[in-house]
C-alpha cells in the first residue's frame, strides 16, 4: 500500500519547511518533495520606498545574515548612484562581511548541526540540541558560541550592532573605523583561529564515522556556482561569476554577476513557495547548481591565505574532482571561519582601513542597479528598479537557499531512500532526512523574503488519505 | 512708554510659580523647568494646541486645556502630570502610532525622532489599537526633500515655518479627520511647486521622519531646528 510520511515542520533550521516522502505499494521511498511553507514579500513590500532605505530595509529579511543583505543592496544602491565606491569603504564592507561568515557558520555548525554530529543522529531527540551538546562536549560547545559570540562582536564594533546595523549605506559606509576598534577586533582573532583550527582537527577526525551520510547526503554530481577573484581565488564581496562541473572542470568563467539573468533561470512548482533557479545554458532541471561553501571551495583554484589554503589542498583531496557529497558543507565551513579569520587580520593590519574616506556622495544617475555578493549560504542577487525620483519599482532578489533548492529536494529523496523504508518509522530516520537539509544550512526567511520554535510533526498517509500513523515533537 | 508689566502668580504641580501675563502655562511650567511634552508645538511657531499631549488639569475647570495656548491667570492651580493625564497622552500617542505607517527601524530620522522619543519617554511599549496600515504615498518629486506621508503626524509644524517664517505657504492641509493630509500648493507634486524656495525648514522642524533630505539612508536624518528662535530674533517680534 502506498503511503506519504509528512515532516512537518522541519527543525534546527533557520525558517519554516516540511517534508513530504511518497512511498510505493512495497513501503519503499518512491519520491519526496522539500515544501517551503513561508511567504515573506519582500519584493512587494518594498515597491514605492525611497532606494536610499533599500539596505536597511533588505537587511530585516534574515537576523541571521542581515549583513550579506546589507552589503548585495548597498552594492545595488551603488549602481543607482553609478559611483566607485572608495576603496577603503570596499574593504569595510568585505571586513563585515568576513565577520558574518564567521559568526553565521558558527552557529550552523556548532549549534544547529553539531548535536547530530556529536550526539548522535540517532540519539534522544531531547537532548539532540546545543543544551545537550554542553553536557556532553561542552568544550566544543564553549568554542562554537564563543566563535560566533567573536563574529557579532565584530560586526558591532563595526556597525554599530550586531543585528540589522545601518552602517552599510548607498555609496560606501557611514563611518570610519577607529584605531581602537581596529586594536580590539585584531586582538580577538587569535582565539578565533585557535578555535577554527581545533574543530577542523577534531572534525576531519569524526569523518570516519559517518561514511553512510557522507555517501547518501545529497552525495550527487551537479554544478557549482559562486564568485572569484580575477584570479580564481576565494571571494566574498566582489569577483566574477564561476561555473564548475561534477568533475571539477570549468563551464564558465569571469562571468559578470550583474547579467545573471543571462546565465541563471528561476522555475516554480506549486508545491513550495521557493522557486528553483537553474543555470540556463543546461535548461532545467538538468541545470541544477549548488551554492554556498562546498560550491566556493569547489570552484576556487585556492585560497590567498597560508592556513586556509593547506586546509582546501587536503580537502580537495577527498576526491578527484568537485566534492559531490553535501555532507561536506560542514568540512568547507570550517576551512571558511579559518580563512575569514585570517583575511580579517590582514585587511585590519593594512593601514588604508583606517582612512576616513569611506563614501561616495551621489544623487540618483541610474534607474536599475544590481549587486551581487557571496552570503555565508551562498550567492545573493539583489535586483532593483527604480522610478526617476529614487522610489523603489520592482525588485528581484535570488538568496542563497534558492539556488540550492533543486540539491536540496534532490538530496532529500537520496537519503529517504537509504535510511526509510515504509514498515517501520523511527525518529532517526527521519532526523537525517532533516540533517540533509541542515547541511546546506538553509535560511528559509531569507529565501521566501520567520523565527520561530519548530516543533515536529510526522504523519503517515494512506493511499486513501487516511492519516495511519502520527508523531509528534513539540 | 511701554505699559508696566503685570505679574501674576500660580501653582504648577504644588510649586509657587510668577509669570508675566499674557504667558502660556507651557512657556511658565519651562521656565521653572517643569516639563510638559508637546509634538505639534514649536518655539518659534504660532501655538495651535492640535496634538492635545501638553493638556493638563486646572482646577475649577471642569475639562483639560491645552498648556501651549492657555494664558496664565492669577491663583491657577495647574496639575501637569497626573496619571489620568499620562493615561491620555499614552492614549494620543499610540493613536497617532496606529494611524499610519511608522515602523521606526527602517525610518531615516530612527534614534532621532520627537514621536519616538516621546513613546520611550511615555513608556509606550504597545499600541492596543488595530493599526489602519494606510496605502499612502511618498512624494520624491522635489530635487532636495521627500515626504513620506506614511510617517506624518498632521502636527502642521510644516505649514506654519512655511507661512510665517519662510513666507511662502506651500504647504497646507486638505481634507478632514482622519483623511487630513499635507500638500504642497494646490494638491501637486512638490518638485512642481513654483513658490518653494527650497529652504528645507519644513524639513527640519517636521518631529518624525515624514520630511528628510533625499539620499538619506536609515537613521541618517537628524533635524536641526536651533535656526528657529534665531530667526524669530531677527525678524523683531513682528508677527
Amino acid at each position: 500500500m502506498a503511503q506519504r510520511i509528512v515532516i512537518d515542520p522541519v527543525t534546527r533550521i533557520e525558517g519554516h519547511a516540511k517534508i513530504t516522502i511518497q512511498l510505493d505499494e512495497d513501503g519503499n521511498v518512491a519520491d519526496a518533495w522539500f515544501h517551503v511553507t513561508q511567504l515573506r514579500g519582500f519584493e512587494k513590500l518594498c515597491e514605492g520606498r525611497p532606494f536610499s532605505e533599500m539596505p536597511s530595509l533588505m537587511a530585516r529579511i534574515c537576523g541571521i545574515c542581515p549583513v550579506s543583505h546589507l552589503l548585495a543592496s548597498g552594492k545595488a544602491c551603488d549602481q543607482l548612484l553609478a559611483v566607485r565606491i572608495p576603496e577603503p569603504a570596499i574593504k569595510l564592507r568585505r571586513l563585515l562581511n568576513l565577520a558574518q561568515i564567521v559568526q553565521s557558520h558558527a552557529l550552523s555548525f556548532f549549534h544547529l548541526s553539531a548535536p547530530d554530529l556529536l550526539l548522535g543522529m540517532d540519539s534522544d531527540p531531547r537532548k539532540r540540541n546545543i543544551f545537550g551538546l554542553i553536557e556532553t562536549n561542552p568544550q566544543i560547545a564553549k568554542d562554537g558560541i564563543r566563535l560566533r559570540k567573536i563574529g557579532q562582536t565584530i560586526i558591532e564594533l563595526l556597525a554599530g550592532k550586531r543585528i540589522h546595523p545601518a552602517w552599510v549605506v548607498p555609496g560606501g559606509v557611514s563611518e570610519p573605523l577607529t584605531v581602537e576598534k581596529r586594536d580590539q577586533i585584531l586582538s580577538m582573532l587569535p582565539e578565533a583561529k585557535e578555535i577554527a583550527l581545533r574543530t577542523l582537527q577534531w572534525f576531519k577526525r569524526s569523518l570516519e564515522d559517518f561514511r553512510d551520510e557522507i555517501r547518501t547526503f545529497a552525495n550527487f554530481p551537479s554544478l557549482f556556482l559562486g564568485l572569484v577573484t580575477p584570479e580564481g581565488k576565494w571571494e566574498c564581496y566582489h569577483g566574477r561569476v564561476r561555473v564548475v562541473d561534477e568533475n571539477g572542470h570549468i563551464v564558465a568563467d569571469q562571468l559578470d554577476p550583474t547579467e545573471y539573468q543571462e546565465y541563471i533561470g528561476e522555475a516554480t512548482e506549486p508545491w513550495t513557495y521557493l522557486k528553483f533557479p537553474y543555470y540556463k545554458p543546461m535548461g532545467y532541471p538538468d541545470g541544477m547548481y549548488r551554492v554556498g561553501p562546498l560550491a566556493r571551495l569547489n570552484i576556487i583554484d585556492g585560497f590567498d591565505t597560508p592556513l586556509a589554503e593547506q586546509e582546501w589542498v587536503e580537502f580537495r583531496e577527498l576526491e578527484r574532482g568537485a566534492i559531490l557529497s553535501s555532507f561536506y558543507y560542514h568540512y568547507a565551513r570550517l576551512i571558511e571561519i579559518l580563512h575569514a579569520v585570517e583575511k580579517m587580520e590582514e585587511l585590519l593590519n593594512d593601514p588604508d582601513i583606517l582612512s576616513k574616506h569611506v563614501r561616495a556622495i551621489a544623487g540618483l544617475n541610474n534607474l536599475e542597479g544590481i549587486g551581487v555578493a557571496e552570503a555565508p549560504r551562498g550567492i545573493l542577487i539583489h535586483h532593483y528598479k527604480v522610478n526617476e525620483d529614487g522610489l523603489m519599482e520592482w525588485a528581484n532578489l535570488i538568496i542563497a537557499t534558492g539556488h540550492n533548492n533543486l540539491a536540496m529536494s534532490k538530496g532529500i529523496l537520496q537519503v529517504a531512500k537509504h535510511f526509510i523504508n515504509g514498515k517501520q518509522l523511527n525518529e532517526g530516520m527521519l532526523n537525517r532526512v532533516e540533517a540533509v537539509i541542515r547541511a546546506f544550512d538553509p535560511c528559509l526567511s531569507c529565501s521566501t523574503h520567520a523565527v520561530g520554535r519548530m516543533p515536529l510533526h510526522i504523519q503517515l498517509i494512506g493511499p486513501d488519505g487516511t492519516l495511519l500513523d502520527e508523531l509528534r515533537r513539540d | 512708554m511701554r505699559a508696566p508689566v503685570k505679574i501674576k502668580t500660580l501653582t504648577i504641580d504644588g510649586k509657587e510659580v510668577s509669570a508675566r501675563e499674557g504667558e502660556t502655562i507651557l512657556q511658565v511650567a519651562r521656565e521653572n523647568g517643569i516639563d510638559i511634552p508637546t509634538l505639534c508645538y514649536l518655539e518659534g511657531l504660532e501655538p495651535i494646541g492640535a496634538c492635545r499631549l501638553c493638556l493638563v488639569e486646572v482646577k475649577g475647570i471642569n475639562r483639560l486645556v491645552p498648556a501651549c495656548v492657555t494664558q496664565v491667570e492669577e491663583g491657577m492651580e495647574v496639575v501637569t502630570n497626573s496619571e489620568r493625564l499620562i493615561k491620555y497622552r499614552q492614549m494620543i500617542l499610540e493613536l497617532l502610532f496606529s494611524e499610519r505607517n511608522h515602523t521606526c527601524s527602517v525610518c531615516v530620522v530612527n534614534g532621532h525622532c520627537e514621536l519616538q522619543r516621546l513613546a520611550q519617554r511615555l513608556g509606550v511599549t504597545h499600541i492596543r489599537f488595530p493599526y489602519r496600515y494606510p496605502n499612502l504615498p511618498i512624494d520624491a518629486s522635489h530635487e532636495r526633500f521627500v515626504i513620506d506621508h506614511n510617517r506624518c503626524v498632521l502636527c502642521t509644524r510644516c505649514v506654519r515655518v512655511c507661512d510665517e517664517i519662510e513666507g511662502a505657504h506651500v504647504w497646507d492641509v486638505m481634507g478632514r479627520g482622519i483623511n487630513s493630509r499635507i500638500i504642497a500648493d494646490l494638491n501637486q507634486p512638490w518638485g512642481t511647486s513654483e513658490v518653494c524656495t527650497s529652504c528645507g525648514k519644513c524639513v527640519h522642524v517636521c518631529p518624525t521622519g515624514a520630511l528628510s533630505e533625499k539620499g538619506k539612508a536609515v537613521a541618517e536624518m537628524e533635524k536641526r531646528r536651533q535656526f528657529l528662535p534665531y530667526l524669530t530674533v531677527m525678524r523683531g517680534g513682528r508677527q
